[in-house]
């Protein structure tokens, strides 16, 4: 040891101050300088990472949010063209219905006046050959100035005269 | 080639050779001053020796054969009992002797007290004690209003920019890169606040022995009396709280059964690896910041002899030794956060050794 260079033999006085100034510095530094930078670097980063994920969790639910209002709005159109379209059916529908009934109904109509104008003239034809009847009689009854022996034969033999005046 | 841009090493490259220049021309003016008095050799290693060593007063400068220095206060302890303080100015005037202490040049120029071989108690306020002042000031100056900044602010509203940040992302690189991952997630807590005063002790005390004048200088972390302290603080932290798996893993550690039963082999190495550990730490620091120092101090000294050989030897070396230097003291630079890095990493892997944690899970 007696050779060696000092800085090479532990000094006792050196190594007292050192151990206080060490001691010192380390407290006051332990106590009140790294525990608040480590802590509040900790809180920063703790508060970043809360920040991330609820960005994250807003985005998420603001992309939910507008995925169910596209769907509504999805929805009320399909629903708009649907309620159209039925419109539009109905609507079809009624105008053909209505169609089929007033042709229906004027076929119907020309039907029935046909027949009764038919019936008519059969009436008419009829009403028209017994007046004919009639006043043939009354005429020949005129004419003859007697009077045939039986209604039935007289009939028969106007009948005849009638056909052959047609 | 003809077009040389300024790029970064090209205008190094100038600044250095004009540097050169007028560094060349300091030097022989000084060197002639020097040697027109009496060509007395260089002795480097006396000159490296004495800038190296601890001292009772703080030498600036010499000017004119004149000592310029700060003189520190002695405090020592008669043999006989009362301690006594004064200016280590007494004992460098008037004979070199006060109260019967002198300091002898023939023993490491310690105080001793006459008519007693053995060193008296010596608590002296030596130049090593006010460099560390001077550097725990400066650490204090960093860390507290640091500190401050994060009381006074809202720390979820903005983060620190320009000094307080980078401080903070020093501390928190050393905190969560080296002390985090190197002891490990469950046990670092404790330890993180000695392990980060250490590292910026360090660091800053490197530091300051780059500084060639007055502030800084003292050759700090290249006395074993402080790499040994911190070492065996380390070696105190590591042994007293080691967890019992530590201990298990020393006394009767997993290997077959052949080499720690009939003749503890394993267990024996194990204990003498519990000194060993601290003991590089120690020697580790102490030889890097000792070797760069000296390295530096040589070639200076390196320019004042070859102007003892010639004049014209003394100047072309000046121009090698100054380039050379400029080479060491960035280096230096380098080795002044590596040494303080590799010391707290170190000390954090020992810690993490005394908490294994695949153990417990």
């Amino acid at each position: 040891m007696g050779n060696l260079p000092s800085i090479l033999t532990p000094d006792f006085g050196l190594m007292f101050w050192m151990l206080l100034s060490f001691l010192v510095v380390f407290l006051v530094l332990a106590f009140f300088a790294f525990p608040t930078i480590t802590k509040a670097v900790e809180e920063r980063k703790n508060f970043i990472d809360d920040s991330l994920k609820n960005a994250r969790l807003a985005n998420e639910k603001l992309a939910g949010i507008k995925a169910q209002s596209d769907q509504i709005l999805k929805e009320a159109s399909e629903k708009q063209a649907r309620i159209i379209q039925e419109a539009m059916a109905t609507k079809e529908h009624i105008i053909a219905e209505a169609r089929g009934k007033a042709q229906q109904e004027g076929a119907q109509i020309i039907e029935e006046a046909q027949s009764h104008i038919v019936a008519e003239k059969e009436r008419v034809l009829r009403d028209a050959r017994s007046q004919v009847a009639n006043l043939s009689v009354q005429i020949a009854e005129k004419l003859l100035q007697e009077k045939l022996q039986s209604n039935e034969e007289q009939e028969k033999y106007l009948e005849r005269i009638l056909n052959n005046m047609e | 080639m003809m077009q040389q841009k300024h790029t970064p090493m090209n205008i190094l490259k100038k600044i250095s050779l004009v540097g050169c220049f007028f560094l060349a021309g300091i030097g022989t003016l000084t060197a002639q001053h020097e040697t027109t008095p009496e060509a007395k050799p260089v002795d480097v290693q006396e000159i490296v020796f004495s800038h190296l060593s601890d001292a009772y007063d703080w030498h600036i400068t010499t000017w004119n054969g004149k000592h310029i220095s700060i003189y520190l206060p002695v405090i020592v302890k008669h043999h006989q009992g009362g301690w006594e303080i004064f200016s280590s100015k007494r004992l460098h005037e008037e004979g070199h002797h006060y109260n019967g202490f002198y300091i002898d040049e023939n023993r490491k120029g310690k105080i001793y007290e006459e008519g007693y071989d053995d060193r008296p108690w010596d608590l002296s306020i030596t130049k090593d004690v006010l460099q560390i002042w001077i550097n725990i000031f400066i650490l204090l100056i960093i860390f507290i209003p640091c500190a401050r900044w994060y009381k006074k602010h809202d720390i979820t509203k903005e983060a620190p920019k320009g000094f307080v940040g980078a401080i903070e992302t020093l501390t928190m690189y050393i905190h969560d890169d080296v002390i985090k991952s190197c002891i490990g997630e469950k046990h670092y807590k404790p330890y993180a606040p000695y392990l980060l005063t250490v590292f910026f002790f360090l660091f800053i005390t490197n530091l300051m022995g780059l500084i060639p004048i007055f502030p800084g200088g003292a050759n700090v972390t290249g006395n074993i009396s402080i790499t040994f302290l911190l070492a065996f603080i380390t070696f105190l932290l590591v042994n007293i709280f080691g967890s019992k798996h530590y201990w298990k893993e020393i006394l009767w550690p997993d290997v077959p059964m052949l080499i720690k039963c009939p003749i503890p082999l394993m267990p024996v190495v194990e204990i003498i690896g519990i000194f060993t550990k601290p003991f590089a730490l120690m020697v580790r620091l102490f030889a890097n910041m000792f070797g760069g120092h000296t390295i530096i101090l040589s070639l200076t000294c390196l320019i004042f002899i070859t102007f003892g050989i010639s004049k014209e030897m003394g100047t072309s070396m000046t121009f090698v030794s100054f380039l050379m230097l400029l080479f060491m003291n960035c280096l230096e630079l380098l080795v002044a956060f590596l040494q303080a890095y590799i010391f707290t990493m170190l000390s954090a892997i020992f810690i993490g050794l005394a908490h294994p944690q695949h153990e417990e899970n």
